[in-house]
C-alpha cells in the first residue's frame, strides 16, 4: 500500500526486442526505479491495437512495482496510428496465433533477463489479448501467472478455426502450468457466460489453479474508461483482484 | 478481433481522408468491435488504398440498423438512377 512519504520513480520507453522467429519488434517498456528485485508482467494488447490504453496500463503495472512490457503484436502489419494499423489487421483476419505466442515468449525472456528482475513473470490481456495471454501461458513455458480479462474465442468451435487460429485455446488447457485469474462480464457476447462456464469446467476437470470472477451489470471491456462499456465499480474490484492475485503468485 | 467477421471487396472511386482525396481500391467490411462508436460491436467499413499507406483510410462505424438502412438506401438510389437511364452513361 502506497504511503505518502514513499519514493516513487519509473523509467518508461519504447524498446526493441526479439519476437517470434527471431524478428525484431518494438515494445513499450516500463519499470520501477531501484535495485529490485521486481516481478515482471507481459501485456498482450487488445484488438483495437497497441494503443494509448495499453501504454497507460503498462505504466500502471510499473507503478505497482512490476517490470512491464507491452510488445507491439501488430508490428509486422506496418506503422501508422494504432487505429489504422489495427484496422488493417482486422481486415486481414487477425495475426497468426503462433506468431503472437512467439512475440509474447520473447517479451517474457526480455523482462526475465533484466538484472533487477526477481525471475517471476505473469501475462495479462484483455479481449483478444486475453485469448493471446491464455495461449502464451499454455504454450510458452515459463509464465508464473496469467490474468485473462474477457478473452473472446478461448472456446472455439471447429468452424471458427482458420489458418491463423488452427487450434481452440481451450484444447491447450492441459498444458497450462500456472494459476489463472479470469474476469468476465455476464452481459458479454464474446465470451458468453456459457463459454466462461465451459472454460472453468475444463480448468476444474484438469486440476488447475484458477479464480474466475463474473460481474453482473458489465459486458465486454468494462475496464475501458474511455468507452461507454466502462463500469466503475466492477473495474475497481477487478483491478483489486488482479493485483491481489499477482502479489500472491509473483512476489 | 473477437468476432473475426470480415470481408474485403474491390471498389473503384475516391475517398476524402485526413490528407485529402485519394483513389480507392478496396473496402473492408467487418462486424466487430468499433474504435469509436458506442457499441460493443458495429458494422465497420474501411475504405482504403493500402498502396498509399495505412493512413489512406476512411472509416465508418454503424449500428446494425443503420447499416441495413444504408444498404437499402444505396440500392434504392441506384434503382432510381437506373430507371432514369443514368447508369449506362456513368463513364
Amino acid at each position: 500500500m502506497y504511503q505518502t512519504d514513499m519514493y516513487e520513480g519509473l523509467l518508461a520507453e519504447t524498446i526493441t526486442m526479439t519476437g517470434a522467429d527471431g524478428a525484431s519488434i518494438n515494445a513499450f517498456f516500463a519499470r520501477p526505479l531501484g535495485k529490485g528485485p521486481f516481478p515482471a508482467m507481459v501485456l498482450a494488447h487488445h484488438m483495437p491495437g497497441w494503443d494509448q490504453w495499453y501504454r497507460e496500463t503498462t505504466l500502471k503495472f510499473a507503478q505497482q512495482g512490476y517490470i512491464t512490457i507491452s510488445p507491439n503484436l501488430y508490428f509486422r502489419s506496418g506503422h501508422g496510428t494504432p487505429e489504422d494499423v489495427a484496422a488493417k489487421v482486422r481486415a486481414d483476419g487477425g495475426v497468426p496465433d503462433d506468431q503472437v505466442v512467439g512475440d509474447l515468449a520473447g517479451a517474457m525472456n526480455y523482462v526475465r533477463s533484466q538484472p533487477y528482475a526477481n525471475g517471476k513473470v505473469g501475462v495479462f490481456g484483455t479481449c483478444s489479448g486475453g485469448r493471446h495471454a491464455y495461449l502464451a501461458a499454455c504454450r510458452a513455458p515459463g509464465f508464473d501467472a496469467i490474468v485473462d480479462c474477457w478473452g473472446g474465442r478461448v472456446v472455439m468451435t471447429p468452424d471458427q478455426l482458420t489458418k491463423n487460429f488452427p487450434v481452440s485455446p481451450l484444447d491447450y488447457t492441459k498444458d497450462l502450468p500456472c494459476p489463472i485469474l479470469g474476469l468476465f462480464g455476464n452481459d458479454d457476447s464474446s465470451p458468453t457466460p456459457e463459454q466462461v462456464n465451459q472454460h472453468e469446467a475444463e480448468l476444474k476437470k484438469l486440476g488447475k489453479t484458477y479464480e474466475f470472477h463474473r460481474y453482473d451489470g458489465a459486458g465486454h471491456g468494462f475496464f475501458y474508461y474511455h468507452a461507454p462499456m466502462y463500469r466503475q465499480a466492477q473495474a475497481v474490484d477487478g483491478w483489486q483482484k488482479t493485483f491481489a492475485f499477482l502479489e500472491k503468485y509473483l512476489l | 478481433m473477437c468476432t473475426m467477421i470480415v470481408e474485403k471487396v474491390k471498389v473503384d472511386g475516391s475517398a476524402k481522408g485526413t490528407s485529402g482525396w485519394f483513389t480507392l481500391n478496396q473496402a473492408n467490411i467487418s462486424y466487430d468491435h468499433p474504435f469509436n462508436a458506442p457499441f460493443e460491436h458495429a458494422l465497420n467499413i474501411d475504405f482504403v488504398n493500402e498502396s498509399q499507406g495505412l493512413g489512406a483510410r476512411v472509416a465508418v462505424e454503424l449500428s446494425e440498423q443503420a447499416a441495413r438502412e444504408l444498404v437499402k438506401t444505396i440500392l434504392a438510389v441506384l434503382d432510381q438512377a437506373d430507371a432514369g437511364g443514368h447508369l449506362a452513361n456513368q463513364h
